[in-house]
């Protein structure tokens, strides 16, 4: 055993449940992880090889080869096409002398394709071994590829500028920018840290009261589902466990969402005073912020956060003085995986497992982490929380609108002219939105609402408003304009990204995306029948029969779409009133054949 | 013991133990459910989906959804079979299912459902993967064509420590399974012959020994799968 591997494990206790950790640090330390680290940690954590292989596997972004020096994951997501990334994938290709999937003949430079990685404001981006590199063009690629041949370092690499607000800080230097265009009640506007727990303490607010507190203020969850935050808070302090755990959940994986990222930038207290609050609520002690691998870059940043917080008494024993708290935070990191934002499949992850959803019941807040009961949030409804104990349920219910309180995020990115963050109240229509944000309502030929896995509006609906009572959404919004190709650029990506994501563990969701892509691909190269189309609309209800939201949701970029844009669809089919199967090209066909047989077509 | 309880399967009157999985509580009511991935004797991991029912009006997998006093099942509605029949679909044309040529035909479970469900032709297209057929192997013949990631083989077969002799390998519609190299030798002639019993289809398969169920003596050969329940009737 290597004394990397030994070292690491060692640190992590030899506990199988930290094997996420245990990769993720050999990785940083020999950048990719060896046959003989395999070994290694089989033989250390007593699993067989091919069960450390199969976490290992699941997450796109941990090597088993030896890496480039410097490593290219350019984004393929929909919104990083519609800006550009095919131009600067042949940028990076032309400089680097590989072509993707490739590293170069001397080493040092390595190509790969990877899913959205959270930057949809700041297309095309890439990550370059873990630090991210936005609005790249064509010459900045030429000026990058120039300077990793000059062995210029990975952190020099960025001095062509950092962003705004606290990229800008010490911990981070980060080039990545903030783009927060509009700052709201809730989230940006200012807070002192640890004012929620001063509120807790001078009130001397018991745990029930402050879940009735969340209660009356009609808290739903932020990260998609829209679940009470206060039932689901109930629901874990009434179960039987001998320690419960707090999550936040910063996987932020649905294409065009980058909200969450501004936030961990730009309010970490507030994060951390939320789950602080939620630990006490439920009765835990231990709470893990699950962030994805795609902000690494904010690790340093986050960490000096928790010391801080740790020096100031606002973590560790009787948290900020109230008595009988105790309350520590870690951070866990992800590898690539978009499915383990779901939150069964994110407990699986941070026990080191695949990030395979599990079967409900028992739900999470029963049977969670380690088997114990487990609050999970998203970012934005921790950080909703502690506003809203500072400043009073009144206060928070006068914002949006009756059944939708306070206010949401909204991460708009594609054709409009100021992509980035707006924090607006509930009841926003889209309109509105295109308004604020710079978009042609004579040019968007659509808006995709809430990520790929929600629904792509079009123009007659753009009157309809962001809440839970009618479109809700995590706040992803996607403008697209006419002149992309909705179908080819836009459907088919969602779709192959569904593919890529799925943990594969349904035969609904691994197959079943797989026939939709074919299908779609069939009618756009024009062997389609309108028997097709229907096809597709009529295979929803298997899909729907999958685990998690990812497979019950793949189908919704194609079904959604043919709702709401059949005429694309309908623009494809050449012959429309052809009953016979279509896809079948008999030239092609004998042209194959001829050539296993070594014969000349002659048709 | 747990209590029992009482719930309706398709409008029909029954009665089960609270708590146990509605594919045993139907079971025991003589009513069959349809199952692929589920495994007597060990925890269920819902993959195949092919136990779907619904349950007061939502869409559930019956090996993993625990009975409670009171619930309405929908089990052979038109709506819940044309799921099944879509998924067995599916899994046909995700792989390469040659049934004539394949050892476990007439044993398979996933022929016998597409027997069962009166499957012709698949409504998917076929994708005809290129898949590996995995002899290197001393006692098994690993055969991804007909494998239908049900997992069985990764939940049951464990060696003395715990350890896992077979284990999923990347995810989503890369997903394959392997063999841990290092216990490759603790895989006897006995622990093959399990595995080969344990995998619904014919993808695991132990060497050197093959047809010796003479056609007709195969386990759906007179009894069609699901018929033990269905004679009771
Ligand atoms: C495939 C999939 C991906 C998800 N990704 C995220 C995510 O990145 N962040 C998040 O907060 N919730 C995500 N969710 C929703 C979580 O499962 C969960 O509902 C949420 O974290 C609960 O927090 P909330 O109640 O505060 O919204 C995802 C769900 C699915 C099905
Ligand atoms: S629906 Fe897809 S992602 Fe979710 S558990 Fe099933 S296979 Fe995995
Ligand atoms: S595994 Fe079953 S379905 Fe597949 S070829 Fe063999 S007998 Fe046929
Ligand atoms: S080899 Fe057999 S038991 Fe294992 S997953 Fe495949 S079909 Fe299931
Ligand atoms: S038997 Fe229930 S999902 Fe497979």
């Amino acid at each position: 055993m290597s004394s990397v591997v030994s070292g690491v494990l060692q640190e992590y206790g030899n506990d199988a449940g930290r094997l996420m950790d245990i990769l993720l640090d050999i990785q940083a330390e020999n950048g990719y992880i060896s046959d003989e680290d395999i070994t290694g940690i089989a033989t250390g954590l007593d699993m067989s090889t091919a069960d450390v292989e199969q976490t290992v596997s699941f997450y796109h972004f941990f090597a088993r080869k030896p890496m480039a020096k410097y490593n290219v994951y350019l984004n393929n997501s929909a919104i990083a096409v519609l800006m550009g990334r095919e131009k600067i994938a042949e940028a990076f290709e032309r400089e680097s002398g590989c072509k993707f999937g490739e590293v170069s003949e001397d080493g040092l430079i390595s190509l790969e394709d990877c899913a959205d990685i959270g930057m949809a404001d700041q297309e095309p981006a890439a990550l370059i071994n873990g630090l991210v590199f936005p609005n790249l063009t064509g010459f900045l690629v030429k000026e990058l590829v120039r300077d990793m041949r000059k062995g210029v370092s990975v952190d020099e690499l960025r001095a062509h500028g950092l962003g705004d607000g606290m990229n800008n800080s010490q911990h981070l230097k980060a080039t990545v920018n903030n783009n927060i265009r509009k700052k709201g009640a809730v989230i940006f506007s200012e807070y002192q840290a640890g004012s929620a727990l001063d509120k807790v303490k001078s009130d001397r607010m018991s745990p029930e009261q402050l879940i009735e507190l969340v209660k009356q203020s009609g808290l739903r969850g932020r990260g998609g589902a829209g679940f009470p935050t206060a039932m689901k808070w109930d629901f874990c302090r009434k179960a039987q466990g001998e320690k419960k755990y707090i999550f936040c959940n910063a996987d932020e994986g649905e294409p065009g969402t980058f909200k969450d990222r501004v936030i961990l930038t730009e309010r970490p207290r507030l994060i951390f005073d939320g789950m602080a609050l939620a630990g006490y609520a439920v009765g835990a002690h231990k709470g893990i912020l699950y962030v994805r691998y795609e902000y690494m870059y904010m690790k340093h940043y986050l960490e000096s956060v928790l010391t801080e917080m740790r020096n100031e008494g606002a973590l560790g024993k009787k948290v900020n003085g109230i008595d009988g708290f105790d309350f520590e935070i870690r951070i866990q990191y992800g590898a690539g995986a978009y499915v383990c934002g779901e939150e069964s499949a994110l407990i699986e992850s941070a026990e080191g497992k695949r990030g395979e959803p599990r079967d409900r019941p028992p739900f999470p807040v029963e049977k969670g982490y380690r088997g114990m009961p487990t609050v999970i949030n998203n970012v934005e409804t921790l950080c909703s929380v502690a506003k809203l104990v500072t400043n009073g349920v009144e206060w928070f219910k006068s914002l949006g609108t009756g059944q939708s309180t306070g206010t949401k995020l909204l991460s708009i990115s594609g054709d409009v002219k100021y992509p980035g963050v707006y924090e607006v109240e509930w009841g926003f229509s889209i309109n509105d939105i295109l308004e604020m944000s710079g978009g042609d309502p004579a040019t968007v030929q659509a808006v995709q609402v809430g990520g790929p896995s929600g629904s792509c509006v079009g123009p007659n609906e753009f009157e309809r408003t962001i809440s839970y009572e009618d479109l809700s959404t995590g706040g992803s919004m996607m403008v697209i304009g006419e002149q992309h190709d909705l179908l080819q650029d836009v459907v088919l990506n969602f779709t192959e990204f569904f593919i890529d994501e799925s943990c594969g563990s349904c035969s609904t969701c691994r197959a079943l995306a797989v026939m939709y892509k074919k299908t779609l691909e069939k009618v756009l190269s024009g062997g389609g029948r309108r028997k097709d189309i229907d096809a597709m609309l009529s295979w929803s209800p298997i899909g729907k029969a999958s685990r998690c939201g990812l497979g019950q949701t793949a189908m919704n970029p194609i079904c959604t779409s043919i709702k709401n844009f059949r005429y694309l669809y309908e623009g494809h089919i050449k012959n429309a009133n052809e009953q016979y199967e279509g896809g079948f090209d008999i030239a092609k066909a004998v042209a194959d054949s001829c050539e296993v047989v070594g014969r000349r077509p002659n048709l | 013991m747990s209590e029992f309880v009482s719930f309706k399967i398709d409008g029909k009157q029954c009665m089960g133990r609270a708590g146990e999985y509605i594919t045993e509580a139907a079971e025991r009511n003589n009513i069959y459910i349809p199952t692929l991935c589920d495994y007597k004797g060990t925890a269920p991991k819902a993959s195949c989906r092919v136990c779907t029912v619904k349950v007061n009006g939502r869409v559930m997998t019956s090996c993993t959804t625990p009975l409670q006093e009171g619930m309405e099942i929908e089990n052979e509605t038109a709506e819940i079979q044309d799921i099944r029949s879509g998924i067995i679909e599916l899994l046909f044309a995700e792989g390469n299912h040659l049934c004539p040529s394949c050892e476990k035909s007439g044993s398979c479970e996933l022929q016998a459902l597409g027997y069962r469900f009166r499957m012709m032709v698949p409504r998917f297209p076929y994708l005809f993967p290129v898949r590996e057929i995995d002899a290197s192997h001393p006692k098994l013949i690993k055969d991804h064509n007909r494998c239908i990631l049900c997992k069985r083989c990764v939940r049951v077969m464990k060696d003395e420590k715990g350890r896992s002799f077979f284990a999923f390998y990347k995810r989503g519609a890369k997903l394959e399974i392997t063999i841990a190299p290092e216990l490759a030798d603790k895989i006897t002639d006995e622990v093959a012959q399990q595995a080969m019993d344990v995998c619904p289809t014919g993808a695991l398969l132990k060497k050197r020994k093959g047809w010796d169920v003479p056609v007709g003596k195969r386990l759906f050969d007179m009894k069609p799968i699901g018929s033990e329940f269905e004679q009771v009737k």
